[in-house]
């Protein structure tokens, strides 16, 4: 057999591959916050509950109505979305003239007002959501047993990371949202409705995180905890990565998965708290983070 | 003036009085100790303006240390919560030094990721006891005099605590240090441009603050004789943050207000959920006890946009506005 440092080289690459699956979960979440505080200034706490809302609108979808999880890939981010839009129209508009903390604070609200909810309909013990038909199974590469779903996942994941990032760079809408976030008010002066542009953005920021709920819930128990967990490390990748740049953001993310799971190789104590460890010695080099510029 | 200090002075009776009161002392004493815990955190939020999502680190972190120095390591009572704090300063020290060189948004992100990993290191250390967390601890007797197995004792010794602590701030926030965290919160380039090392001044906040979460947080483990995880975790730090935001933040008062509200929400809000539901007979209220986490979130959605003030700063901005009234007249 072949072994890697003395581990064998499979449950190497195994380990390798849940961390590019994490890092996948970690690049979309850390992609939405970078968009909605772009425009919105805005660190949206909730992402987290969101994503958990993505996860379980999955399940519900199958449980309760026999949407198949393809179905519920599509239309779980859009209720996500439109959530979202009602967050921000009835809740976060109101702080924009604010300090950024109390939008902080006001999503650190929302979360544990929906943890709570689900808690108290769902219990805090996992849900369990099987692996859609299609994917399940393994594919033998010769030098590796890859399981189909998990290799979908980061797929997946890239697909839609760098079809946002397309979006933005790359499009005339992509360049008015980039405006957007530099000067506002001339934006709007230019005849863009921009009030609009931040709720659908912060919308498209949340259905992001609804996305990543989906494709999480065959591999994570579906619990009302699963995203505030997950939300923190996003935070110290946000904190890492720097939220100045889109590509950043994606990199940070699937970069900071591969180091986790090859923590979990060599010292596994040490893979729940490696990425705050990277976040410290970062702050430490080069504070603005490794894509950020400082203000 | 004279009128504060006649509302202090009552204040410090009441406390006394409480056991003879019948209220349930170890109740009384979970609530000064929160209070205290608020107090040390407004000092930051309040005075300084910096949003710290990890203060609940401070809290377990000393809870965690005293108990393992009282239980393990046979030290008295008084060298244990001295401990504690210590511990707690050296952690305040290291946070705070990694968090101040970012601000704002990002200094929140910081000390919940560091707290995090806080939490993390508890999880998995051997002397903490892991998810059980640390029971048992004995309290002992301070300074070989005063038996703390009496919850009588314990409690005069908690008020003292206390109010050395709230002294501490109230010392600390009218002085001319105080006075310049003020001016570091209102207008920091104006700050730098007068000449002032903000950096230091936010970080030396950052470890008093520390130092009194964690004085409160060894005083908690010698009320439950035991330091467990849900001290550490980011919930907590939350809770802090609520607390300061429902009493008013950058005022005194406000914090103890809020700690108490937030601690009888917490013991009471499922016989308020019991009550709904036997008037409005919607089973659903039953199990508001269960998920005080709905409530606190929603008070949380409230305070943040409809009370920024919090009790005390409405209440102060109403008097004021009273007084402008009558002078008018």
């Amino acid at each position: 057999m072949i072994t890697i440092f003395g581990i064998p080289l499979q449950a190497f690459l195994g380990q390798l591959l849940l961390g590019l699956v994490n890092g996948s979960f970690y690049a979309i979440l850390s992609l939405g916050l970078a968009v909605i505080f772009g425009l919105l200034n805005v660190i949206n706490f909730a992402h987290g509950a969101l994503y958990m809302f993505g996860a379980f609108l999955a399940w519900m979808g199958l449980a309760y109505f026999d949407l198949n999880y393809w179905v519920m890939l599509a239309l779980a981010p859009i209720i996500v979305g439109l959530f979202g839009i009602l967050i921000e129209k009835f809740l976060l508009k109101h702080l924009y003239k604010l300090d950024h903390l109390y939008g902080l604070l006001l999503t650190f609200g929302i979360t544990l007002l929906m943890e709570g909810l689900f808690r108290s309909f769902y219990g805090v013990s996992g849900q369990p959501y099987s692996t859609p038909e299609a994917l399940r199974g393994a594919t033998n590469l010769g030098f590796m047993v890859l399981p189909n779903y998990r290799a979908w996942v980061v797929v997946a994941s890239v697909v839609v990371c760098f079809a946002t990032w397309f979006v933005i760079e790359r499009t005339r809408l992509g360049a008015l949202l980039r405006a957007g976030t530099e000067n506002p008010r001339l934006v709007e002066a230019f005849g863009v409705n921009v009030p609009l542009m931040i709720t659908l953005t912060y919308a498209f920021g949340v259905a992001l995180a609804g996305f990543a709920g989906v494709l999480a819930a065959p591999i994570l128990q579906i619990s009302p905890l699963m995203g505030s967990n997950l939300i923190i490390v996003v935070f110290a990748v946000v904190v890492i990565g720097g939220m100045g740049s889109i590509l950043g953001s994606i990199v940070t993310g699937l970069g900071l998965g591969l180091i986790e799971g090859l923590t979990k190789v060599f010292w596994p104590e040490a893979s729940s708290t490696v990425v705050f460890i990277i976040m410290a010695i970062v702050l430490l080099l080069r504070p603005a983070g490794l894509f950020g510029k400082e203000k | 003036m004279n009128r504060q200090a006649l509302g202090y002075i009552l204040f410090v009776v009441f406390l006394a009085a409480i056991p003879v009161l019948g209220i349930y002392p170890i109740f009384a004493m979970k609530i000064m100790c929160y209070a205290l815990f608020a107090c040390a955190f407004n000092l930051l939020l309040g005075y300084t303006g910096l949003l710290s999502f990890g203060h609940a680190a401070f809290l377990g972190g000393a809870a965690y240390a005293s108990g393992h120095a009282i239980k393990a390591w046979g030290f008295s009572p008084e060298l244990g919560i001295l401990y504690g704090v210590a511990i707690a300063g050296v952690m305040g020290v290291v946070m705070g030094a990694l968090a101040i060189r970012r601000s704002g948004i990002y200094f929140a992100m910081i000390t919940m990721a560091l707290s995090q990993m806080v939490y993390f290191f508890f999880l998995q250390a051997k002397f903490t006891g892991g998810e059980d967390g640390l029971q048992g601890v004995p309290r002992g007797t301070l300074f070989g005099l005063i038996d703390l197995k009496n919850d009588l004792n314990l409690y005069y010794v908690v008020m003292a605590i206390f109010i050395v602590g709230y002294l501490i701030i109230w010392r600390t926030v009218h002085s001319p240090f105080g006075q310049v965290l003020k001016a570091i919160r209102e207008n920091e380039p104006r700050a730098i441009s007068l000449g002032y090392d903000v950096e230091r001044f936010k970080l030396l906040a950052f470890v008093l603050s520390a130092l009194l979460a964690g004085l409160a947080g060894s005083a908690k483990m010698l009320i439950f004789v035991s330091a467990t995880l849900s001290d550490a975790t980011w919930q907590m730090s939350g809770l802090v943050i609520l607390m300061t935001l429902i009493g008013g933040m950058g005022t005194l008062v406000g914090p103890v207000i809020g700690a108490f509200i937030v601690v009888l929400l917490e013991n009471k809000v499922g016989d308020f959920g019991a009550a709904i539901a036997k008037h409005t007979g919607v089973e659903w209220f039953q199990r508001l006890g269960e998920s005080v986490t709905i409530v606190i979130g929603l008070i949380f959605v409230i305070c943040v946009l409809a009370f920024r003030r919090g009790l005390v700063g409405e209440l102060n901005a109403w008097l004021e506005k009273r007084k402008g009234i009558s002078t008018q007249a």
